[in-house]
């Protein structure tokens, strides 16, 4: 039940940080391309990797195992998990293909997927410096 | 004039109440979802361990996600003007739940593990399925959503 309760705590605070920091991106890029979610997608896979080592830097600390769990879901599942999103990334893709900038629409889809996989592979190496 | 929705704070906290919402049916989802391997495993026993890395919940919350985001925004959009009642719905389900209910972290996390520690083959399949799914998902729920707009305005 716990773990519910911070899942739905993390994704709530994820979810509005998304809507504010892409709103404020998208007012500063009136052009072509979806820089807000793009920006969104790629500093919460960073995220997720630093904190996918959290558990085992918290055991560290003396945090009961239990207690890490929570936490790591809280912030992976919850956090990390409702601030980025595939589902507006998917759509504005097609919408950029629909609107005949296929180049666009194809760097969107391909470039974000390598360097969200990249900014994770670098969170984890960085969480491991820590932890 | 009037703030931008992302400086309203009853808009944020609507899409933050859908955040929520979206995110824990995403984590129960993808709880639920290994499931789908279990005949896989039962089929091709030598694998088991393999398949078992796929991250189907994922997968599948994300291809459902795109479809139902595609549809919401086609038939929002079939509507007409955005009355404060639509960007209400677009904001509350669109980014709220929806943005909540599907990730990009965990895909792009589990995609480097796989690639990492499991097998490339399989994070190839993997990227595939949810790029490939995500958009042909995507384009069918803005396809029903355009179908249903024509058969209403016929009546």
């Amino acid at each position: 039940m716990i773990e519910l309760l911070v899942v739905a705590v993390g994704g709530g605070i994820g979810a509005a940080a998304r809507f504010v920091v892409d709103g404020e991106i998208r007012s500063r890029h009136s052009g072509g391309f979806p820089w807000g979610t793009f920006v969104v997608n790629v500093v919460g896979s960073f995220l997720i990797g630093v904190f996918s080592t959290l558990f085992f830097a918290l055991m560290r600390f003396g945090v009961s195992a239990d207690t890490a769990t929570v936490l790591q879901l809280a912030v992976t599942v919850g956090l990390c998990g409702g601030f980025t999103t595939f589902s507006t990334a998917t759509v504005e893709s097609v919408r950029l293909a629909q609107s005949g900038r296929m180049h666009l629409a194809v760097a969107n889809t391909l470039g974000t997927l390598m360097i969200t996989v990249t900014a994770a592979g670098l969170g984890v190496a960085v969480g491991r410096l820590f932890g | 004039m009037t703030r931008a929705p992302h400086r309203d704070w009853r808009y944020v906290g609507l899409v933050a109440l859908g955040g929520a919402g979206g995110s824990v049916a995403r984590y129960l989802l993808s709880i639920w979802a290994g499931v789908l391997l279990t005949p896989l495993t039962i089929l091709f026993p030598s694998t088991a361990e393999t398949v078992l890395w796929f991250p189907i919940g994922t997968l599948v919350v994300n291809v459902v996600g795109a479809l139902a985001l595609g549809y919401l925004l086609e038939a929002l959009s079939r509507r007409g003007r955005e009355t404060v009642r639509r960007r209400k719905i677009r904001l509350g389900i669109g980014t709220g739940v929806l943005g909540g209910f599907t990730t990009y972290s965990a895909l792009a996390l589990e995609t480097q593990r796989l690639l990492v520690d499991v097998s490339a083959w399989l994070a190839l399949l993997y990227v595939v399925l949810t790029l490939v799914g995500g958009t042909a998902a995507c384009l069918g729920g803005i396809a029903i959503a355009a179908r249903a707009d024509q058969r209403r305005k016929r009546r």
